[in-house]
Parts: C-alpha cells; sequence; structure tokens
C-alpha cells in the first residue's frame, strides 16, 4: 500500500429521516478542525448514501464540507449492512481518504467495522480526542474498561485511517453561504440478494428533550433511590429547561426510560452548558460522558465520591434535602 | 432443522471492580490488580441465545475464545452454562491483536471447525468496548451479519430479529447462515448450578494453535493489525471541587445564582 496517495479527510454524513445525523454534522466540524491544524491543500469529503441524497448538499457545505459525493439509489433507501457496507467501501477505495471518520451511532457502529474489514485497514472505536502528534502522525484517543483508561491509538501502515466518535465529543461548525463542489458517485449492488430482508423500522417518538439539545441537564445515579424521587428530578429538569440524563444502574432499576438518556461508555457523550447531578457515585463509566459539560455540580452523600474529581461545586448532603428547594426558589 | 451454532466469548477483567485498574508510569501498560477474568456481560446473553435456540430447535452450541491459557476457567464457565463443546485458540502469534486480527483468528478456527448456521456474539466487550469483532468475523467468513439485536425468534429456517436504533428499531428477516451481534435486552443469561459445572469437565474442550488454523500470517497477532497502541494514560479532570458547605437553604440559592451565571433560561 502506498499511504502517499491517501489524502483527504472523508465523513460519512448518516441520513436519518429527513435530515444528517447531529453525529455526523459534529464529525464534519471535527474534521474542518484536523484540516485548519494541516494546514495544506487537505479538503473535507463528506459521503451521503440514500434515495435523495441531493437535499442535504447545502447544508453539509454549511456545516463545513468541501466536496460532497452522493450516491443516490433506490437501493439505498433503507439502511442494511451489506449495501451500505458495500457502497462505503467502494466510495472509500475510489476517493482514497487519509482518515475516514464515521458518527457512532447504532448505524455506524455496525458499519465502520464493516467497511474496516473490507478495506483492511484500522479502526479506533469511540475516540474521546483526534490529534496530529507534532511528527504530523495521527492519533486516535480510545477508552477502555469504561473509560478508566485513555490509550493512543495509531495507524501506521494502512489508509485509510478510520475512527468512529460518539455524538457529543465534537463539536459542529457552522460557515453560512459556503459552497463547495459536489459529486455523485455509484457502484454495482446487484450481488446482493435478500440474505438480509428489512420487514420493519420502528419509530418511538422521543420522550422528552433529546440531551444534546439541553443546555443544563440534570443527572441522576443509583443514589435517586426511586422512581418518585426521580420525577422530582424530571421536575426540576422542566424547570430549567433542560432533560435527566442517567447511569447504566439508574436505567436497569427502571426509574427512567430510554437508553439514550444515558450518560456515559456505553451511551451518549453529553456537553451542556451546566451539569447538575445526584446520587452519581462517578464510575469511569459515567465521567467519560460529562466530563466536558461546561459547569458541574455534584451532590452526593459520600464525600470520596469519584464524581467529586470532575465537579467545579461538590455538596455532601442528601439531594432531597436541596433540589426541592432549588425547584421552590425558581418556581417564585 | 438442528442448529449448529458458533459462539464467541471473550474473558476479561471482572467490570464491577474496573476502578481498581492503575498504569504503570514506567512501562506504560496497565494493571489488572488481580482482578478475576470473567465472560464478557453480552457475551454471556449471546451464549444464552445460542442455548436456548438449542434447546428448542436441537442441535449443538459451541464456543470460542482467543485468549492466553489461563482462560480455561472461563470457558469451563460458559461449558457449564450449557454449550456442548469448546475450543480456546491460544498462542503468542495472536498476542496484540487488534480487532481486525482477532476476528480473522476467530473466523479461521470457525470455518475450521464448522460449517455452522449462525454465529452470536456480544455486541460489546465490557474491556476494550470496541464493538467490532462481531461484524468482522461476518466479514472474513463473508456472511451477512447484524448487530444490535434486542429480540430474535427462529421461525421457517429464517431469524426473525429487532435491532436498536437511536428513535427506535428496524425488524431484518435474516437468512442463515450468517453472524448477530446481541445486546443485552436480549434475554437473560440462565445461572449456572453445580450439576452443570460438574458435566463442563466432561465436555471437549480443545486448544488450537496458529498452525492447527487456515490463518493467513499476515493477519494476526500484533504484526498483522493494522492499529498499533501508543501512549496509555488516566484521563485527567481539570477542575477544582470547591466544597460547597452551608444550610440547604444557602446551597439552594448558590445552585440558583450558578443556574443565572451559566446564562440557563429559567
Amino acid at each position: 500500500m502506498n499511504i502517499s496517495e491517501y489524502k483527504n479527510i472523508l465523513v460519512y454524513a448518516e441520513v436519518k429521516g429527513d435530515r444528517i445525523a447531529e453525529n455526523s454534522l459534529e464529525l464534519i466540524g471535527e474534521a474542518c478542525r484536523l484540516k485548519e491544524h494541516k494546514g495544506d491543500d487537505t479538503k473535507v469529503y463528506t459521503a451521503v448514501l440514500g434515495n435523495g441524497t441531493d437535499r442535504f448538499i447545502e447544508q453539509l457545505y454549511e456545516h463545513g464540507a468541501d466536496v460532497v459525493v452522493s450516491f443516490n439509489d433506490e437501493k439505498l433507501a433503507q439502511y442494511r449492512s451489506d449495501l451500505y457496507g458495500e457502497a462505503l467501501t467502494k466510495l472509500a477505495e475510489k476517493y482514497k481518504p487519509e482518515i475516514f471518520l464515521i458518527g457512532c451511532t447504532y448505524q455506524g457502529a455496525e458499519l465502520a467495522p464493516t467497511v474496516a474489514a473490507r478495506l483492511k485497514t484500522g479502526l479506533a472505536a469511540h475516540c474521546t480526542e483526534l490529534k496530529f502528534h507534532s511528527d504530523g502522525r495521527f492519533i486516535q484517543v480510545v477508552p477502555a474498561f469504561g473509560g478508566k483508561v485513555l490509550g493512543d491509538i495509531l495507524t501506521p501502515a494502512h489508509r485509510p485511517q478510520m475512527a468512529t466518535v460518539k455524538a457529543g465529543i465534537c463539536v459542529k461548525q457552522r460557515f453560512e453561504g459556503k459552497k463547495g463542489s459536489s459529486e455523485s458517485f455509484s457502484c454495482d449492488l446487484s450481488g446482493f440478494g435478500d440474505q438480509i430482508k428489512v420487514v420493519s423500522v420502528v419509530k418511538e417518538k422521543a420522550k422528552g428533550k433529546p440531551l444534546h439539545e439541553s443546555e443544563c441537564i440534570i443527572g441522576g445515579g443509583f443514589g435517586v433511590g426511586s422512581k418518585e424521587n426521580w420525577a422530582i428530578l424530571e421536575e426540576f429538569a422542566t424547570i430549567v429547561n433542560g432533560a435527566t440524563g442517567c447511569t447504566r444502574p439508574a436505567l436497569d432499576e427502571g426509574w427512567t426510560t430510554g437508553e439514550q438518556t444515558m450518560i456515559g461508555t456505553s451511551g451518549v457523550a453529553v456537553r451542556p452548558k451546566m451539569y447538575i447531578n445526584v446520587g452519581i457515585s462517578g464510575a469511569a463509566h459515567h465521567t467519560c460522558g460529562m466530563k466536558d459539560a461546561g459547569f458541574v455540580i455534584s451532590i452526593n452523600k459520600d464525600a470520596n465520591a469519584e464524581i467529586f474529581k470532575y465537579s467545579d461545586i461538590k455538596i455532601v448532603a442528601d439531594w432531597k434535602t436541596i433540589i426541592p428547594l432549588v425547584i421552590e426558589r425558581l418556581r417564585k | 432443522m438442528a442448529l449448529n451454532i458458533a459462539v464467541c466469548v471473550k474473558p476479561v477483567p471482572d467490570s464491577k471492580h474496573f476502578d481498581k485498574i492503575t498504569i504503570d508510569p514506567v512501562t506504560k501498560t496497565w494493571n489488572r490488580c488481580g482482578i478475576p477474568m470473567v465472560i464478557s456481560d453480552l457475551d454471556k446473553h449471546a451464549l444464552e441465545a445460542a442455548l436456548s435456540l438449542r434447546d428448542k430447535f436441537l442441535g449443538k452450541v459451541t464456543v470460542f475464545t482467543m485468549a492466553p491459557e489461563t482462560t480455561k476457567e472461563n470457558l469451563l464457565e460458559a461449558l457449564g452454562m450449557g454449550a456442548d463443546e469448546a475450543f480456546l485458540l491460544s498462542d503468542r502469534a495472536f498476542a496484540g491483536a487488534d480487532t481486525l486480527a482477532t476476528s480473522h483468528t476467530l473466523a479461521a478456527a470457525i470455518k475450521k471447525t464448522g460449517p455452522y448456521d449462525l454465529v452470536i456474539t456480544g455486541n460489546e466487550s465490557d474491556d476494550g468496548s470496541t464493538g467490532q469483532v462481531s461484524a468482522q468475523i461476518g466479514e472474513w467468513l463473508k456472511l451477512p451479519h447484524i448487530m444490535n439485536v434486542i429480540s430474535l425468534e427462529y421461525k421457517d429456517e429464517v431469524l426473525h430479529l429487532n435491532s436498536i436504533t437511536e428513535d427506535g428499531s428496524i425488524g431484518y428477516e435474516l437468512k442463515l447462515p450468517a453472524v448477530i451481534g446481541v445486546t443485552r435486552k436480549v434475554n437473560k443469561p440462565r445461572f449456572i448450578n453445580v450439576m452443570g459445572m460438574m458435566k463442563a469437565k466432561t465436555k471437549p474442550l480443545t486448544i488450537l494453535k496458529a498452525e492447527d488454523l487456515p490463518v493467513d500470517k499476515d493477519h494476526i497477532g500484533l504484526s498483522g493489525s493494522p492499529t498499533q497502541p501508543g501512549d496509555i494514560y488516566s484521563p485527567q479532570s481539570g477542575r477544582k471541587a470547591e466544597y460547597l458547605e452551608g444550610t440547604p437553604e444557602e446551597i439552594a440559592q448558590r445552585i440558583v445564582l450558578e443556574l443565572r451565571k451559566a446564562g440557563i433560561t429559567l
């Protein structure tokens, strides 16, 4: 493999219904940042697959894409790992990106290893940071052991250097009025039969405000204690125009619904302006998903709780003696 | 139709004790600090999925692990849960493998001892959590694969699956042979009883080395891994927790003040 043939940064723009996934837009922003850091003639390419992909082109430019490559095909109307895997592999083979970023959505998490295996290249999963070494090598920082350990991953002799990144890790950018260029791409997908058949697509209505749109998130863990207590956090979240987020134990107890509100390694990463949390011990599983919040206030009965290491304000108390008073003040 | 099922499991340090893991500042390696090795959580769900299919449709469940020989105990546990046979892929040549090399090695063992109707893995492991090996086994075997499985049912020789998405789920019909990765929603793993553990010792457990497998030497171990590990470190937090004391009223007042300072719409 002649790695010097590989140039530019490619971002997979995942279509979610009538929009591009937030996670993908964030990665285009990240690609722009990496491009700027390189300071050479690197371009940000985005690949969008589906049926009717043209409607996303302007949006992709405005989020930073220099070139939008679209693969418009009826066969790609619905995601399938085999078809999308083939399409994205062939696209990467043609465009030979040096770096290839894919959002770590459920779809991206399935697609990225599929494409990496076909390209026989390296893939770093759930990166928490992407950067360049002073000698120019690309470094992908990945968490292990639920975020307790971070490690640098390098892909020295293979290209593209692939990475997945969760939503909320990178910051999206906006370039008002930016225009790029667009190209269409296609490859033969006729070799795929009906080994995989999609029979239904269920979309549940989201409950409450999505975490990534919330400036203030109220987090709760095992220390919340009950479903009734959780309702207090919900009330608090409503008053601050935010949302509640949870840890795995709180989710397992059934106090809150929806995996999409779980913050941490196996959930989402968030960066609200304010993160107020109660009854969370602060296992690495959780802290690696909230460490980028603007300001963190933690309330825990245990003065030695790990969560305090990731907090701006530490309150050692029973949260039930505090939060209802805050709610009362805010109601006035 | 009886089902011949392969399940891949990974022995990992028990995630309940991850907080004990430390990093040696000199050698830049992580120290397990005596944390016991267990079968990674989701892999137990994978095994349970295989065992319930076998219990209903008959057939055989074979377990695969790529790990040092010291993890035999974990395979005995899998046999104790009810698996029929186990293969431990253990060779110095496999050490340091990334997901592409790991999946290549597992796929080679599956190819060698198969054919199988279905390969089941956990969606991701507790330790590395890359979630890449399942799909990549599918790719090496050139089989269709689906991850994020939250329910499965086998009917009319087709696997009916539901796979989770951010805002709901996708229902699939999957023709076999195929590879799937399951989440914890898919079932509740059975417990091992004493009888199971006793039987486990009588079941075949074979160690396979690189020379026993149809592996491509360019795709195994550290040297066959496109990704190479660099520095490792503990996450650092730049925050200095200010210890806020006072009456509940005073603390509540301060929280409101901080919300205002942060510019939160109230």
